[in-house]
Parts: structure tokens; sequence; C-alpha cells
């Protein structure tokens, strides 16, 4: 699977589709939109709202199952398990260095920025985003 | 158990032209699949056959376990919805009416909510209606017959982008509500991709494709970047992918098959080449080139003209080094 930068904006022809939903619920949980202990939408509902196949979303919606992230409660629906949040975050933060920081070392270097720059750019942006301090 | 729909070694000429060979599929509900393929690739032939509206020259159609020729019980389980449909001297509440006699299952509500949603006159003459209103109409009786079988054969013709997606809408609510074996043909592949679960794909009377949706995204990847680079990439791989590749100066795409892997594709970020999945409207053309391939030796083919272009850019390229 090609990875794709998290919260795309709309689901996109290459990738398979339940891959991309489940992506974007996994992104309403990192995110917090997504409570834990929620019911998370049917994969009626999901297939209403993204124009989807039913079984596609339903086939979304197991990944994140499968992951432990939600959990089917008979005949109520699903919900987001508790210590979901944390450990999207975990894997996420984990993942971090080859999703993110490789791919902008990588195009840091094509322009011939260097290391030392590279760092104060980052420090600078993120001054100017008033979030994390380095 | 049996399938909703059986098709085995259906076979359909007419005056010497073969307009469906030797196809057999099964179809199995609740489902919406899409039936996909170019104009007179023989999808309207096909299904017309599954609703006993035509004689197969040979080969056999199964509805729920029986031959749907002249079985009423059969074939009031099933709704077939025509490009240009036509109706007899009617009103639209008229055409309505009747088939709300025909099909078991008729849900007036639903059929009344959707007519206004299209805003389909009640009173107007059918015949007086346009033809994107007509298809509306047609829309309108496939889906409130709730048959369990639906045959939608590109039934959109003059519909305006609104309307479609109105139909789509409609369609996946009323799925989800009386879930049906749904089998849509259509040329507008992209807008109606992400409803269909399973693809199948015919060219010139043959099954070329018969799919899940999800297994043809992905099932090939453009690769594009410096020819030096791609060339690098593709010197590993077992398969040396001959077809469509595009040059442009010293900038070259190439589609190989299947997603790349871990490794394959940290090389390709490696060698700053562009990867992208091809969308499926982009895998259907591709998938339509390859049987070209096979079923021609003669050179006619996608590949033997792309391959022309190829080694003309090059031609060009030394004359202007």
């Amino acid at each position: 699977m090609v990875p794709t930068a998290w919260g795309v904006a709309v689901l996109d022809g290459g990738t398979p589709l339940f891959t991309q939903i489940a992506e974007r619920l996994a992104d309403e949980i990192a995110d917090g939109s997504l409570a834990e202990g929620e019911r998370v939408p049917s994969s009626n509902e999901m297939a209403a709202f993204y124009r989807i196949n039913p079984a596609t979303a339903a086939k979304g919606l197991n990944v994140l199952i499968d992951d432990g992230l939600l959990e089917k409660r008979r005949g109520i629906g699903m919900f987001v398990v508790a210590g979901a949040r944390e450990r999207l975050l975990a894997d996420r933060r984990r993942d971090f260095a080859e999703r993110f920081v490789q791919p902008l070392v990588a195009e840091a270097q094509r322009l011939g920025i260097d290391a030392e720059s590279l760092v104060e750019l980052v420090r600078e942006t993120s001054g100017v985003q008033g979030g994390v301090s380095l | 158990m049996t399938a909703a729909i059986s098709v085995s070694g259906l076979t359909r000429h007419y005056r010497g032209h073969r307009a469906l060979d030797d196809v057999t599929i099964d179809i199995d509900g609740p489902s919406i699949t899409g039936l996909l393929g170019r104009n007179g690739a023989g999808k309207t032939t096909l299904l017309r056959m599954i609703a006993a509206q035509e004689l197969p020259s040979r080969g056999r159609v199964l509805v729920f376990g029986a031959n749907p020729l002249e079985n009423d019980a059969i074939l009031r389980r099933l709704v077939l919805i025509r490009e240009d449909q036509t109706f007899p001297d009617f009103k639209v509440r008229h055409a309505l009416k009747a088939a709300s006699w025909f099909y078991p299952n008729w849900d007036g509500d639903v059929a009344a909510t959707m007519a206004g949603e299209f805003d389909l006159p009640p009173d107007r003459a059918v015949k007086k209606l346009s033809r994107g209103m007509r298809s509306a109409l047609s829309i309108v009786i496939g889906l409130a017959a709730r048959a369990e079988i639906t045959l939608f054969d590109e039934p959109y013709a003059g519909l305006d982008a609104v309307a479609r997606q109105l139909f789509y809408d409609r369609l996946l609510a009323e799925y989800a509500e009386h879930p049906r074996t749904i089998l849509l043909s259509t040329h507008l592949v992209d807008e109606a991709a992400a409803l269909l679960e399973r693809v199948v794909m015919v060219d010139r009377g043959r099954v070329v494709l018969d799919a899940p949706t999800d297994e043809l995204r992905g099932a090939y990847t453009e690769v594009s970047g410096p020819v030096a680079a791609v060339a690098q990439l593709l010197a590993d791989r077992p398969d040396r992918p001959g077809q469509d590749r595009r040059r442009v100066a010293a900038h070259e795409s190439v589609v190989i098959a299947g997603p790349l892997g871990g490794a394959e594709l940290q090389r390709a970020r490696d060698l700053h080449l562009r990867v992208e999945p091809l969308s499926l409207q982009q895998v259907l053309i591709h998938a339509a080139g390859r049987s070209d391939d096979e079923s021609s030796d003669s050179g006619r083919s996608d590949s033997g003209r792309s391959e022309g272009e190829h080694s003309q850019s090059e031609r060009s390229e030394r004359a202007s080094a």
C-alpha cells in the first residue's frame, strides 16, 4: 500500500476505499473528534456520507476492529475502545520519522539545504506556529 | 445456495456478428456490481438475456436457479431499466401505477418521494417529457420496484450531474434499507466506482475482467520521472513492462503491474520518482488494451502504437542532440 499523508481531504481513486475509510476514522480517533467510548457511525451511515458501497464501509470498520481500536456491541453498534487514542498516537510517533522526516530530509538534500539550515527552518516554523518548542 | 444470477457459456449471434461469446458469470446478492465495457461490447445483450427479453444462441441463464423465460414468478422478482426506456401513451402517474401492479414489493411512498425529488410532473404525458425526465421516471420505477434483482442499463441518458448524484444517493439509501442484487451498466466509471463492490468488464462479447473493485484499485501503478531513474527502478523487475510507456524529452512514465512493495517503494523514493496508483477508469482502459494485445498479433495494438511513438521521440531526441 502506498502510504498517504494523514487527513487527506477527498477519497482518491487509486487506494482501496476501505483503507481510506479506516484511515479517516483513525484520524478522527487520533485527534479526539471521535472520543473513546463514543459510537462510531454504522456502515450504512458511512456509506451514505462518503457515497460508497456499504460493504466497503463495513470492510473499513472491520480493519479498525481487527486492530482493536473499535469494538462491536451486539445490537447497538460499534464503539471506540478505551485507550485507542493513546495507542494510535504511540504508533504514529513511532512511524513519524519514516513517514515525515525521511521525505523532508530527502527533499532538503535535493535542494542543497544542509542539516543545520534544516533544523533552523524547523525551529523557525514551529516558532511561528507557536507550537512545539525545540 | 443458488446464485441470484447464473450465466454459463452464453453466446448470442446476430447475422454473423457475435454479440456475446461464451460468457460465464455468477452474481450473488445482495451486492452492487458494475457491468462495464465500451459501446457495442455486449452489455445490453447480456442484461436483456438475463431478463429473458432475448434468446441465447447457446448457453443458459438461470435466475434464482430457474430459467426466466416466460416465467412470470421469476420475472416479477426482476426489473430491467433500459437506456431510453419506452412507455405506452401514458401520463407519469399512470406509468407509476402500472409498475405498481406488476412488482409485488412495489413501494408507493418511495415512488412518490423520488418523483418529487426529480421534479416529475404526475400529469404530464410521458412522451412530452424530456430525455432526462424520462430517464428519471425509469430510475424511480427501477428503485421503487424493490425487485430482488435490479438491472440498470445506462439508466441516465440526458440526466445532468445533479440528477445523477441524486440517483446514486437514492440507490445507496434504497440498497441500505432493502439490500438486493443490483447490476449497473455504465460508461461513467469514475463517477460510479465507489458504489461498486465488483466489476465485470466485457469487451467484444467476452468477459475480460471480473474482480472485486478493491483489488483493481492499485492493480497498476504509474511510475514517472527521469528516463534513467525509471530504467534503474525497472531493471530489477522480473516483468518487463513493454506497454504504456510514454515519454516527453527526458521524462518517462511507465505503467507497471501491481502496487510497489516496501523496498521497491523506498527505492522509487530514493530515485525521486513519482508513484501513483491508477484509478479504476484507467485500470479498465489498461485492461482493455491488454485484451487487445492478447487477441491480435497484427501489431495494431496499443502497445504497438506507443512503441512507435517511443522510438520516434528517441529519434527526435538524437536529432536535437
